[in-house]
């Protein structure tokens, strides 16, 4: 009875009580969820172009991040730094467009699954040899991210909310916004459907698959760059981060592989629901459970449609 | 065909000759040092610092002194990634090397380590880390814990926590937190913590932290300002740390009443949350600084030299200097080792011995370069930590700086629940060996 009174009725009267608390807790977790937004689009992004699951989009925002940062370090000024890792992104693109795709167009998902895989340990690699393995301090002041917090006065109690996850937000909200209008309204967009239908048919009807790779891939890079301005800024820039891309995939279960919108309403969700999943019934089991309430959720969600929120319906005959 | 034969036969030849040749006297007169480091991966931040002190230590015995008692040292590190693992594979790797001692650097790896410890003849040097309960050297012959376990930390955290609020008997009705990493490491204080919540009437919470949302603590910060607890005592490891520093510094906890076990008070850990951890607090038992005839002779003969990783200006930080007292304690193990048995290539049971009869007094600590670095540290047959004094240090915003005296453990508190733990140990693990293994005289 007591149990059933704390999972029932304590946790709710919580909320009616302090709604402060509640108001907190769901800002945290919109803040979150743009953030999960963010990393799930990398995937998105290119899963949509080549069907591939980017094993590698983790350690991305990490080398973006590292380059970022270490640029500044060698007294690079902050704008230029960020103009030179966007640079740095796009010809990271056109390698891999050159050296791990193109050699295997055609040939099945799961050999370009795991070529990820090799250029996830590459970049590893590479990053630690370049900018060694420390932690390093996100240059957010430099990059004139707002710094601080305001406490407002609401139902009786304080939310605090920080001005660099107000920055995240919006930062995060026009990317998407920009990369939903480019990739539905332009042609290269368009040819980006028809890539990731079909190689062969889009081949066959002129587009460029070596364009659209390095587009996608270069895109995802920039995405990969934010996500680490922005995650870098709640912490520090590490290898850690690349833990936080596997917070992705229970995005991505939920919304879908195919659908920005999708990235952007699963990372939501997941964001909100794992906040208040943690806050309210955490306690119960002793706490540590966003760790794997996300894959809950985005599995109750599958029982009812598998393809995610707004992912592709497959039908296939037998 | 008669060509082959002639290669083959050539071949041969050869390999018979190579054999039959002495190898070279080198080869015996080194002591075989593996180091377990991790230089990659999530936890690097922290590991970087402290495998370079390690290192550079050892290397300077090398260079200054020719290594130990006129015997080289052979230094290789094994990157174990923090992960169990590829710790014990590393240690399948070194074991057949004739190691004379393994520093697993990581409670998971050690956990792994311990029943083969013996076996193998082989001691471990968990150095303020591992199985608390692994300090009782009549049940744990072979592992050793100086200078003091995860739960003398927490029982000088309760002290200074007491200190602070007027006494033990103003913690009744108080909240007490510990932030952990949910893994073995981050769990080791919590049955000394909740032992003493009954005796002492506070409430502990518990707040762990999964190595996936070490940088992703938004959650566990919105229960702390739930909870509102009046003390939050940290024992996280890499990323999680400065995080966690950040968060209290953006949630407005008040920084001079979170505390940092030892492994939570790097410079980087606390650099991380600005301006905003100015007061944070963390337990320490040596120095920071480079001012020391020891370090400076590292930077002499190692840093100057290119013979090591480490930047000079990252000499004497906090967690390198954790790297150099290691090394100490590894050098020292292995000198008395020597000592004691008139040996001078030692092997893994010599350094058990050694390590068994260890007492570094501040004479001693004076010879090597390292006067008023740390104190003295005595080990003996029963007691493989010696549960020492530790200190509090404070982040003024750029540095650590001293904030307390020595503070005692609360030995009496400690030894009793350690040797039932140690005992359980032994009675949960069937056929785990009594212990045969004689007594030196400290030494």
């Amino acid at each position: 009875m007591d149990l059933l009174f704390k999972i029932f009725v304590e946790p709710f009267a919580l909320m009616v009580s302090a709604p402060d608390l509640l108001a907190q807790t769901l800002w945290e977790g919109l803040v979150g969820g743009v953030l999960y937004a963010l990393i799930a689009l990398g995937f998105v992004l290119i899963f949509k172009a080549s069907g591939v699951f980017n094993f590698a989009q983790g350690i991305m925002v990490v080398f973006a991040a590292l380059t970022l940062v270490g640029l500044h370090e060698k007294g690079v000024p902050a704008v230029l730094a960020l103009l030179l890792t966007i640079a740095v992104m796009f010809v990271l693109a056109v390698a891999v467009e050159r050296v791990v795709l193109k050699p295997l167009v055609n040939q099945p998902d799961i050999i370009l699954f795991m070529a990820t895989f090799g250029l996830t340990y590459f970049l590893v690699g590479l990053g630690e040899l370049i900018f060694g393995g420390e932690p390093k301090v996100m240059i957010t002041r430099e990059l004139f991210l707002p710094q601080g917090a305001t406490d407002l006065q609401l139902f009786g109690g304080v939310v605090r909310i920080q001005h660099i996850d107000v920055a995240a937000a919006v930062v995060a909200s026009l990317m998407i916004a920009a990369l939903a209008v480019f990739f539905s309204k332009t042609r290269i967009g368009r040819a980006l459907r028809a890539v990731a239908d079909s190689h062969k048919a889009a081949l066959s009807v002129g587009i460029s698959l070596d364009q659209i790779w390095i587009i996608v891939w270069f895109t995802a890079g920039i995405v990969a760059l934010v996500t680490g301005i922005m995650w870098g800024a709640r912490s520090d820039v590490s290898f850690a981060l690349q833990i936080i891309a596997l917070k992705a995939l229970p995005v991505l279960i939920l919304g879908g592989f195919t659908s920005i919108p999708g990235a952007i309403v699963g990372g939501l969700i997941i964001g909100v629901g794992e906040k208040i999943g943690e806050f309210y019934w955490g306690p119960l089991i002793g706490g540590g459970i966003e760790t794997w309430l996300a894959y809950v959720i985005a599995l109750l969600f599958l029982l009812y449609r598998p393809q995610g929120l707004f992912g592709e319906k497959i039908i296939e005959r037998i | 065909m008669a060509f082959r034969k002639l290669c083959l036969g050539a071949l041969t030849a050869a390999l018979a000759g190579a054999a039959s040749l002495p190898l070279p006297a080198i080869a015996q007169e080194t002591i075989y040092v593996p180091l377990f480091t991790y230089r990659t991966g999530p936890f690097a931040g922290s590991g970087i610092p402290v495998a370079n002190g390690k290192h550079d230590y050892l290397m300077m015995l090398n260079e200054r002194d020719g290594g130990i008692g006129g015997v080289k040292l052979v230094i290789e590190e094994c990157e174990t990634g923090y992960d169990t693992k590829k710790g014990v594979e590393c240690y399948e790797a070194v074991k057949s090397k004739g190691p004379v001692m393994i520093n697993p650097w990581s409670t998971g790896i050690t956990l792994q380590l311990i029943p083969k410890a013996g076996v193998d003849k082989i001691p471990i040097l968990s150095m303020a880390y591992g199985l608390s309960a692994a300090a009782d050297g009549n049940v744990f012959p072979w592992v050793f814990y100086p200078p003091a376990t995860y739960w003398d930390g927490a029982s000088v955290f309760l002290k200074h926590v007491a200190a602070t609020e007027g006494g033990f008997d103003k913690l009744k009705g108080k909240t007490i937190g510990l932030i952990h990493l949910d893994a073995p490491y981050g769990k080791e204080p919590i049955p000394f913590l909740e032992t003493q919540a009954k005796e002492h009437g506070f409430n502990l919470k518990l707040y762990p932290v999964a190595a996936q949302d070490m940088q992703n603590q938004s959650s566990i910060w919105l229960n702390i300002r739930r909870d509102r607890p009046d003390w939050l005592y940290i024992q996280g490891w890499g990323a999680m740390n400065p995080t966690a520093v950040k968060e209290a510094a953006r949630t407005g906890f008040p920084m001079d009443r979170l505390v940092g076990v030892w492994f939570a008070g790097g410079e980087d850990d606390a650099r991380a949350g600005g301006a905003g951890a100015k007061g944070y607090k963390s337990l320490n038992w040596h120095a920071v600084g480079a001012d020391f005839p020891a370090l400076q002779d590292i930077i002499k003969h190692v840093v100057d030299k290119g013979k090591s990783q480490t930047p000079k200006d990252k000499v004497g930080e906090n967690y390198y200097n954790r790297g150099v007292y290691n090394a100490m304690l590894i050098a020292e193990g292995i000198r008395n080792a020597q000592k004691i048995t008139g040996k001078k290539v030692v092997n893994g049971e010599d350094v058990r011995r050694g390590l068994e009869s260890l007492n570094i007094d501040e004479a001693r600590l004076k010879e090597l370069g390292l006067a008023g670095f740390a104190a003295p540290v005595k080990v003996t047959c029963s007691d493989h930590s010696g549960h020492h004094a530790i200190y509090i240090q404070q982040w003024d915003g750029t540095k650590w700086v001293r904030a307390s005296d020595w503070i005692e453990p609360m030995r009496d508190k400690v030894r009793p629940m350690l040797e039932a733990a140690a005992k359980d140990y032994a009675e949960k693990n069937t056929g785990w060996p009594k212990r045969t293994e004689p007594c030196d005289k400290s030494s």
